[in-house]
């Protein structure tokens, strides 16, 4: 029989490094869904994996198993992401001049007739990723855990660590904000 | 151009964007080859753990100057008055000891 999870987390913490393995492979998969909506280069969302579980391996006698195994490496997940997101800041930049020609058909054909920008168009997604992109780092991560990953208020609370009236003030102007890259983007194109 | 109509079709365009859950070959390995081994506990747990050693070796001196101490009363000894004289040794030789001019 499989040791439980909880079996694997008692050994590594009693000092069997081995009984790590199976917990990096089981839930690797959840954590590079979230690195990828984060980073864009596979370099970098390998760092923060690998990140991710160096930390996770650390402080994992911190585990008191009363939420699921899951639950706290998420959290730890979405800590390490945003430490990301600050440390490059930097290289966000708002530019809308160099969408690419599928982008801006997409946006012509939303002018002309709306219904006929389809949603799972791959031009879409490229621009909202762009959009997001330009975003301060806790403007897109509540954006990204509210709007793309449809999470409630509190659960992002709890991942965040942020208050619950964090959470909606941060959400209200990252959406200020948004809107704000969208009227940019506007003038840029069609001004 | 309707901006909420934008905002509200790029969202959803990002809800239906799946997210890659690929993991490179051979990425358990690589994070188990980094793990710094040895070094699983913090430095509060290695004080509590030290802390914990030496008063298991302070009791284990308590109990075992309990049983001398309890061996010398039965033999006739007084273990507290010899610990005294033994303290007081050296005061007591300056007291006797003849002044030097």
């Amino acid at each position: 029989m499989d040791p439980t999870e909880t079996e694997l987390i008692a050994a590594v913490v009693r000092g069997e490094p081995a009984c790590f393995e199976p917990l990096v492979e089981k839930y690797s998969p959840r954590v590079f869904a979230t690195a990828r909506r984060y980073a864009r280069r596979e370099s970098e969302v390998e760092d923060i994996v690998q990140e991710v579980w160096l930390k996770a391996f650390q402080k994992l006698q911190t585990f008191r198993g009363e939420a699921p195994f899951e639950h706290w490496l998420m959290r730890l997940t979405v800590h390490t992401c945003y430490d990301f997101l600050r440390s490059h800041k930097r290289n966000r930049e708002s530019n809308f001049s160099e969408l690419t020609e599928a982008e801006e058909n997409w946006l012509d054909r939303f002018i002309v007739e709306p219904e006929s920008a389809r949603e799972d168009a791959q031009a879409a997604q490229m621009l909202v990723q762009r959009l997001l992109e330009q975003l301060s780092p806790p403007a897109r991560l509540v954006l990204t855990l509210l709007e793309i990953e449809d999470r409630t208020v509190k659960e992002i609370a709890m991942l965040t660590g942020w208050s619950v009236p964090l959470v909606k003030v941060r959400a209200f102007r990252a959406r200020a904000q948004m809107r704000k890259l969208l009227a940019t983007m506007a003038r840029d194109k069609y001004v | 151009m309707n901006l909420t109509g934008l905002e509200k079709k790029l969202l959803a365009a990002g809800r239906r964007q799946m997210s890659d859950g690929r993991v490179p070959h051979g990425f358990a390995r690589r994070v188990m080859a980094r793990l710094p081994v040895g070094s699983t506990l913090d430095q509060a747990s290695l004080w509590a753990r030290a802390l914990w050693r030496s008063a298991l070796a302070c009791l284990a001196v308590l109990l075992l100057l309990g049983a001398v101490s309890l061996l010398r009363s039965k033999n006739g000894g007084d273990l507290g008055q010899d610990f005294e004289t033994t303290m007081l040794a050296s005061a007591d030789l300056d007291n006797e000891a003849p002044p030097l001019w």
